[in-house]
């Protein structure tokens, strides 16, 4: 194993370049840009034997990704913020045209007010669109969740796009140690591309046209029917993963300190890292606290969710994205599938990338505890856990 | 080589393809919808296909000459190629009457 | 072992290459690193910092950098608009580029000056008429802290210029400063 020092950004371009991506179309947009730079690089070098497609948005470089995927090629995009939100009608259209294809979505905060830093809402608001969604926790997992994406995506079980979600500059920008494997391993492990149909100048075949509304309806239920498949199929590919290349994650969830913990919190990221920190100091002080972080946003893992949630003391969820006018968008997805069956409250926390630690996570780990053991059964969807310039005001002002 | 080619496999899950390949009267005879018949002049026609390139329904038919007649059973009565004629070979001839 | 770095430059003086150049000296000992750069929007001769962790075992840990425990100052100049010391850890080391071998950061610190700017002019690493002081201030740190050795230093430096004469010079600026290092104070 050979680590190199690569930013995620970097990671993932060297991922997708391993996985024998032919056509890469992208527009540029912070902080994904570095990525298709890096493509862009190593197609022009000759390191890299594929297609750039250079178009005026990002609404035509999906549209360009989904043409070369259903013509066959193995095809990758990128984009953050403003640009997946301009690329979401072609979501649907990839997802409803049952196309494998992975992209990199890079989250940040989406304005305005302008903000380029961290968050989760740009990822979330795809989610009802038909992509299967992972979230990377470090750079070494957005490297690894590229290249399963591919995998997973073009299984036959599944044969919907993929986004593989990393942390705005947090990963994206910041250095740290990947181990990339070779060409020759990646091949041995990454079958060829397969895919549902393939269109060609020499056959007329309508992609989007009219169909009869049963049809339509059934379209939906293959697409959910291929999602709870995928559930199955991530597994079986973290597995594999794990055996050639010696990383396994646990599937759709990562469950740290689980196992006698009173308390969980909830999270997918980065910052579920300093929540695993936070822990392992609140085990200092004889709190049993574990952390699940979310791999898959979707397929939401229902099943998983119940078996390792149910029956603790109670669940702590922090989303760094919100639902106006309801609550986190995780919060809503774990309260669903609790159905009150413990006590739960969601936290909001760190949008536009304001930086929560491991005291953060903490203190609202002991508030929520001591609640808890106050009131007995607790639900409370949404908690705002302020930025600490504008945590003593608020209240001054509440309590006035 | 892994990744060159696609494979195209039948999916595993429950499955309504996404896609449909056109064929003649999949809707049923379109030409019935027509309220107003292409007519075209072949004394004034001068070959440049230009109604053949621009008819959205395909029905602008090629003859081995290059001259061009109509498909009734599925023009619908548009207009394209009578607009688009440079040398207005095409009249536009209301349907049902003296034809 | 673990920890926090911060160095301080200018936008554009290559404060983020010297951050990148320590985690891979650092990887290439076996042990873990980031290298983070700052989240705003950087311009050319603004002030800037980057932030860098370094441990004997895997970081997971991504919240800010606020009080570290090594800090390097690769402009002198900046001690008089940025507040370099800020969250320093009690007993930290800060790591100065000085033109004087003088420092006015307060004693309760351990301080130690070079002169990398001397240094670059003398091998001839000007960038657009900036002496590129990073790699001599990457070669200072590992003399001061020990938290990476010069082998690796230089090591990390060679392979990080794909022009080898660039590399050596570069990497000789490195060994030049960690040669000249000394403790200073007022
Ligand atoms: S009227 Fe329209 S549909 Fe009919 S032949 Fe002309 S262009 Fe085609
Ligand atoms: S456009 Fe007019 S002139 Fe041209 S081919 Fe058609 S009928 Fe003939």
């Amino acid at each position: 194993m050979v680590l190199k020092a690569l930013t995620a950004n970097h990671a993932v371009a060297e991922a997708a370049k391993l996985a024998r991506v032919k056509v890469v179309s992208a527009y540029p947009i912070t902080p994904q840009t570095t990525i298709v730079e890096k493509l862009a690089e190593m197609i022009e070098k000759g390191e890299m034997e594929a297609k750039m497609v250079r178009v005026e948005s990002e609404h035509s470089a999906l549209a360009a990704t989904l043409g070369a995927a259903a013509a066959g090629a193995r095809a990758f995009t990128a984009t953050s913020s403003h640009g997946l939100l301009y690329m979401h009608e072609v979501l649907w259209w990839t997802s409803g045209a049952r196309v494998p294809v992975v992209m990199a979505v890079v989250t940040r905060a989406i304005g305005p007010p302008w903000n380029i830093h961290v968050e989760h809402s740009d990822v979330m608001d795809q989610r009802d669109t038909g992509w299967i969604i992972g979230v990377a926790q470090e750079n070494q997992e957005a490297f690894d969740l590229t290249l399963q994406a591919f995998r997973i995506s073009e299984d036959p079980r599944v044969y919907l796009p993929m986004i593989v979600s990393l942390d705005a500059f947090i990963l994206s920008h910041t250095v740290a140690p990947v181990d990339v494997p070779s060409q020759q391993e990646v091949d041995a492990w990454l079958p060829s591309r397969r895919q549902p149909y393939v269109i060609s100048p020499e056959t007329n075949v309508v992609m989007g046209n009219i169909a009869d509304d049963a049809d339509y309806y059934m379209m939906r239920y293959s697409i959910n029917a291929a999602m709870e498949a995928a559930k199955k199929v991530v597994e079986e590919v973290d597995e594999e993963y794990g055996k050639a290349f010696g990383r396994r994650y646990g599937g759709l969830v990562e469950c740290y300190n689980c196992d006698d913990a009173d308390y969980i919190m909830v999270l997918m990221g980065s910052w579920a890292g300093d929540a695993k920190k936070a822990s392992d100091l609140l085990r200092e002080k004889g709190y049993r606290v574990g952390v699940m972080r979310v791999r898959f946003v979707r397929p939401w893992p229902r099943e998983v969710v119940q078996e390792k949630l149910s029956n603790r003391k109670g669940v702590i969820v922090f989303d760094r994205s919100i639902s106006f006018g309801s609550a986190g968008q995780l919060f809503t997805d774990v309260a669903a599938s609790l159905y009150g069956s413990t006590s739960i409250r969601g936290v909001v926390a760190g949008l536009g990338g304001v930086d929560v630690r491991p005291e953060d996570f903490m203190n609202e780990v002991t508030d929520f505890v001591s609640h808890v053991e106050e009131f007995g059964r607790v639900y409370e969807p949404l908690r705002w856990h302020l930025p600490p310039k504008y945590a003593k005001s608020l209240a001054e002002e509440v309590s006035a | 080589m892994s990744g060159t080619a696609a494979v195209v496999e039948k999916p595993k899950t429950y499955w309504v393809a996404p896609i449909s390949y056109p064929a003649p009267a999949s809707s049923g005879k379109t030409g019935l919808w027509r309220t107003e018949r292409p007519v075209i002049h072949l004394e004034k026609c001068v070959k440049c296909l230009y109604c053949w390139l621009y008819c959205p329904e395909d029905t602008i038919l090629r003859r081995e000459d290059d001259y061009v007649y109509v498909d009734y059973d599925y023009c619908k009565g548009c207009g394209i190629c009578a607009a688009v004629c440079p040398t207005n070979a095409i009249d536009m001839v209301p349907e049902g009457g003296e034809s | 072992m673990y920890m926090e770095l911060r160095f301080h430059g200018r936008g554009g003086q290559g404060a983020v290459t010297a951050a990148t150049i320590l985690a891979r000296a650092a990887l290439l000992e076996g042990k873990w690193a980031q290298a983070i750069p700052e989240f705003g929007a950087e311009r050319r001769g603004a002030p800037v910092s980057v932030y860098a962790r370094i441990s004997d075992k895997p970081i997971e840990v991504h919240s800010n950098v606020i009080e570290p425990d090594i800090v390097v100052v690769l402009d002198y100049e900046l001690l008089k608009v940025v507040d370099v010391t800020k969250g320093l850890k009690e007993g930290g080391t800060v790591i100065l580029n000085s033109p004087v071998n003088k420092s006015p950061i307060p004693s309760k610190y351990k301080v130690y000056c070079v002169n990398a700017t001397r240094i670059a002019k003398e091998l001839n690493l000007v960038v657009s008429g900036w002496p590129t002081v990073n790699t001599a201030m990457v070669g200072a740190l590992a003399k001061a802290t020990g938290v990476i050795g010069l082998e690796s230093a230089v090591k990390a430096i060679e392979e990080y210029f794909s022009n080898p004469t660039l590399g050596k010079l570069n990497a000789e600026a490195a060994a030049r400063s960690y040669k000249e290092l000394e403790p200073c104070s007022d």
